[in-house]
């Protein structure tokens, strides 16, 4: 446990916000789970020891929240495949490098000598072609809205010839809708991400609720906005009400950011595909539109993948329940794996590997603190 | 990966804008901000974009999470992920990708 924990901008507030979780806990009388989105409020969770906080009978799960542990293996497979092309370079986030593939992960293949870039920025990438005019650079695009938003916005702008994108960029709400179909979820309401609203507004979960019937909270990442997020969802369960409440309106706004939306399905179009350990997930994935072939790396060049499906799956792979986790079914604690063969250093699952993974978090901040251990500071 | 970081905007040409960010300065791409954005103002910048211009009874709200996260240690996730974001904007006068 981080001894940092439990500090809060206003302790007061917090303390009366986790009273008012509790109240409205026990009135509802039974066990309750609610879901999060984000790999940044779950960092928050834990870094804060909130769940320290939280009622016994309340559980907050991490759902698929983090985009580069729902990056599928073939999608990993096919950065692997670029990589190994001549005069072709990936540039990519750093998070993606460890993400295991069928045989390889891109770190691997950089071992073994492929030209793999990190960037931060889709811009980076870009101006990295912009250096390298001879060569190929493909921009291996991952996250979600609020990432691919910046991707759309390079492929817009004239890149040069030798620039193309793999998208794995992916679209938060219709996993919502997957996992609340999913019969061994008991998600009674979920906490939306904020800064992935401000891009779609958070009108965009207006339909979701309507078939789902179940609230949404889009929140903000202080543990106080977090604390916050929870009282709101909690009180909606209570009294019944499936409705879309936004608590972060310093960033979200009804409609969102419609400059954004417009160059994002401008040049993504939304289209079904697995997400890593979860499902398939219709429209869950973003593709590059046809007219923009000439960006699209898939379009541009040849990706065999066959040649990497020779080979077994490690065996250590086949233990690891990342999907369950990300499905809410089960805790990083119920896998054998954690914190013995898979740890950040050598992930087994994707979950283990970004800083947003659940596992990783829960790795390094602990996931459900002992309050014996901890001193809570005023 | 989806946290953001805000900035204050310095300087702005074309679409363009210097931003600082607590010191550091960046270049961020004002492409697809979701209203103008000019000198003095306070945008969240995501992998080298604004995505917003941070209204401006929001702001001393919206900078004390990450206050308190710039003073962090260096190898603190959360951290990291807004180090990250200020990293995504480009260097003034050279931008460059990272390898």
């Amino acid at each position: 446990m981080n001894g940092e924990a439990l500090k809060f901008r206003d302790p007061e507030a917090a303390r009366a916000l986790a009273g008012s979780l509790e109240r409205l806990m026990a009135e509802i009388g039974r066990p309750v789970s609610v879901m999060h989105v984000c790999g940044s409020h779950e960092q928050a969770i834990a870094k804060f020891g909130l769940r320290s906080l939280f009622p016994k009978s309340l559980t907050v799960i991490m759902g698929p929240g983090c985009p580069v542990c729902v990056t599928d293996v073939p999608e990993v497979d096919e950065g692997v495949v670029l990589a190994g092309q001549d005069k072709v370079h990936i540039a990519t986030y750093g998070d993606m490098l460890k993400v295991p593939g069928t045989v390889k992960s891109l770190a691997d293949a950089q071992a073994s000598g492929a030209k793999i870039h990190v960037v931060y920025s889709p811009a980076q990438a870009v101006e990295l072609a912009r250096q390298l005019p001879d060569e190929q650079i493909v921009f291996f695009a991952t996250g979600f809205e609020t990432t691919a938003v910046a991707t759309a916005a390079v492929i817009v702008d004239n890149p040069p010839p030798n620039f193309s994108v793999l998208s794995a960029h992916k679209y938060i709400p219709p996993v919502m809708e997957i996992v609340a179909e999913m019969p061994e979820s008991r998600v009674e309401g979920f906490l939306a991400a904020g800064h992935a609203a401000t891009i779609t507004g958070w009108k965009v979960f207006e339909p979701f609720v309507e078939r789902h019937k179940v609230p949404v909270v889009v929140a903000g990442f202080e543990p106080l906005d977090i604390l916050a997020g929870l009282v709101e969802l909690v009180a909606l369960i209570k009294d019944g009400l499936a409705r879309v409440v936004n608590i972060f309106p310093r960033c979200v706004t009804e409609e969102g950011n419609l400059a954004a939306q417009r160059e994002l399905w401008r040049v993504f179009r939304p289209t079904g595909g697995r997400w890593r350990g979860i499902a398939h997930v219709p429209n869950g994935n973003l593709r590059l539109r046809d007219e923009w072939a000439h960006v699209d790396a898939r379009k541009r060049f040849t990706i065999d993948l066959s040649s990497l499906w020779d080979y077994a799956p490690p065996q250590l792979a086949q233990q690891c329940i990342c999907g369950d986790i990300m499905a809410g079914i089960r805790n990083p604690i119920d896998c054998k794996l954690f914190n013995k063969e898979c740890v950040p250093e050598n992930p087994v699952g994707a979950c283990m590997v970004s800083n947003e993974g659940t596992c990783k978090i829960w790795h390094l901040y602990g996931g459900v603190p002992d309050l014996s251990t901890v001193e809570v500071s005023a | 990966m989806c946290l953001g970081v805000p900035g204050k905007v310095v300087e702005i040409h074309d679409t363009i804008a210097t931003v600082d960010f607590w010191g550091v300065r960046r270049q961020v791409k004002l492409d697809i901000v979701d209203e103008p954005v000019k000198v003095g103002d306070y945008i969240l910048n995501h992998v080298g974009f604004a995505i917003r211009r941070i209204p401006e009874e929001s702001i001393a709200e919206t900078l004390s999470l990450y206050e308190m996260l710039m003073r962090e240690a260096e190898d603190d996730a959360m951290a990291g992920d807004v180090r990250s974001e200020i990293s995504a904007g480009s260097e003034i006068g050279e931008p460059v990708g990272k390898s």
